[in-house]
């Protein structure tokens, strides 16, 4: 069947099998960020954003995303850049495999949650598995972005 | 892997129920369990485009949607304000928020999953469903029942006065629940549910202390039967607590 959709600010048309998955429906389309990860909907590495919202690509079908924006982080560099630093800073990433998915959903958390307390980006961030590094780091580099942005709006 | 061969949205619920009367179709929801699962579906049946994705209030209740997410659930102010957060506290262990804005009440509630958080929270707010076969019933009925080859349309959360109650145990974060206890608290007494034993949850009214103890109670891979009868003797009388301050 057809589906089309606007991926990363583009409008596509393709044709997908009934059961093709959004992940392999992206990965095929040259989205490389969206990383197979558990597979059964709990690690959050293949995020993306579905018409704002994020999502596990692994468990959505791609005929589901016709009519839909979509949105992996090839699209959102320059969103991703403003905070990513912040994290390496910290060395809160180890092998990296986690970090698309782990930067999409802050992406999220940012946008709709533009000042959060540390608990509230623990909890919006805990469908993100990092085996590496026991999000202490990223949790670091997220909260050193987020002073950092207040002293720079402040003067 | 699950296979599927057709994918129909489905323009009416008169389709739709057509459609799932064959025992190869499968109605998606947030099609998170569904996907675990293996063989094949011969018509995927999607619910998107009927409208089912809103929470509708009424004077006298909430009517949300089978497509509704949970993570709706979780941020809506009017069920936020009726449980006094136990809603959104019922499904915030769950997985994670991409997780949430896939999984839905339909899927959540038609399953009859033993380990529902959302079925335990909504027995306890003394919920009914809307199915487009089988009508209106109440959400306990339902969930006794065997029905499968039906679609449910509506969850309808009336508005009774209540407080509110939601507590469960959990082996770790995110993981599926140990145990799950809603109470709930109006002029009619307190109702009391309790799922993840590992059964389907099952609603207690009256001495809810004393009634927990006749439950039945199951061992799986995260506890034992035994762990489990502590652990709702601990989690009822917490939530009484809670009623009572």
């Amino acid at each position: 069947m057809e589906i089309r959709l606007t991926l990363n600010g583009k409008k596509l048309a393709a044709d997908v099998a009934a059961d093709e998955l959004l992940i392999d429906f992206l990965r095929a389309h040259g989205c490389l960020s969206v990383k197979r990860g558990c597979e059964s909907s709990n690690c959050g590495l293949c995020t993306v954003l579905m018409d704002e919202k994020p999502v596990l690509s692994c468990s959505v079908l791609a005929a589901r995303a016709n009519g839909k924006s979509v949105y992996t982080l090839e699209g959102l560099q320059a969103e991703a850049e403003d905070f990513v630093g912040f994290i390496a800073d910290q060395g809160a990433e180890q092998c990296g495999f986690c970090n698309p998915g782990f930067v999409m959903n802050t992406i999220a958390l940012l946008r709709e949650n533009p000042d959060p307390t540390d608990d509230e980006i623990r909890a919006f961030l805990a469908g993100n598995l990092c085996r590496c590094s026991g999000y202490e780091g990223q949790l670091r580099g997220i909260r050193a972005y987020l002073d950092s942005r207040k002293e720079a709006r402040n003067g | 892997m699950l296979s599927i061969k057709n994918y129909v949205r489905a323009q009416s619920l008169d389709e739709a129920y057509a459609l799932c009367q064959k025992k190869s179709s499968a109605v998606l929801g947030g099609m998170l369990w569904l996907k675990m699962q293996r063989g094949g579906v011969d018509t995927a049946i999607d619910l998107s485009d009927l409208g089912l994705d809103k929470i509708e209030e009424t004077e006298s209740e909430y009517r949300l949607g089978a497509m509704v997410t949970l993570r709706e659930l979780e941020k809506h102010p009017g069920l936020d304000a009726l449980t006094q957060g136990a809603m959104a506290e019922s499904v915030r262990h769950i997985v994670g928020v991409q997780f949430r804005n896939l999984a839905t009440v339909g899927g959540s509630v038609f399953g009859r999953f033993g380990f529902s958080d959302v079925l335990t929270m909504l027995l306890s707010l003394e919920a009914r469903v809307a199915l487009h076969g089988a009508g209106i019933m109440s959400l306990e009925d339902f969930a006794a029942s065997g029905i499968r080859r039906d679609i449910l349309t509506h969850v309808i959360i009336p508005k009774t006065p209540r407080k509110c109650v939601y507590l469960s145990q959990r082996n770790i974060s995110t993981d599926f629940p140990v145990l799950t206890c809603a109470l709930s608290r109006s002029d009619e007494g307190v109702l009391c549910a309790v799922g993840a034993r590992p059964g389907r949850a099952v609603c207690l009214r009256g001495d809810v202390a004393k009634l927990a103890d006749g439950l039945v109670f199951g061992s799986n891979t995260r506890a034992s039967a035994d762990y489990r009868r502590e652990i709702c003797r601990v989690l009822i009388r917490r939530g009484l607590e809670r009623l009572e301050g």
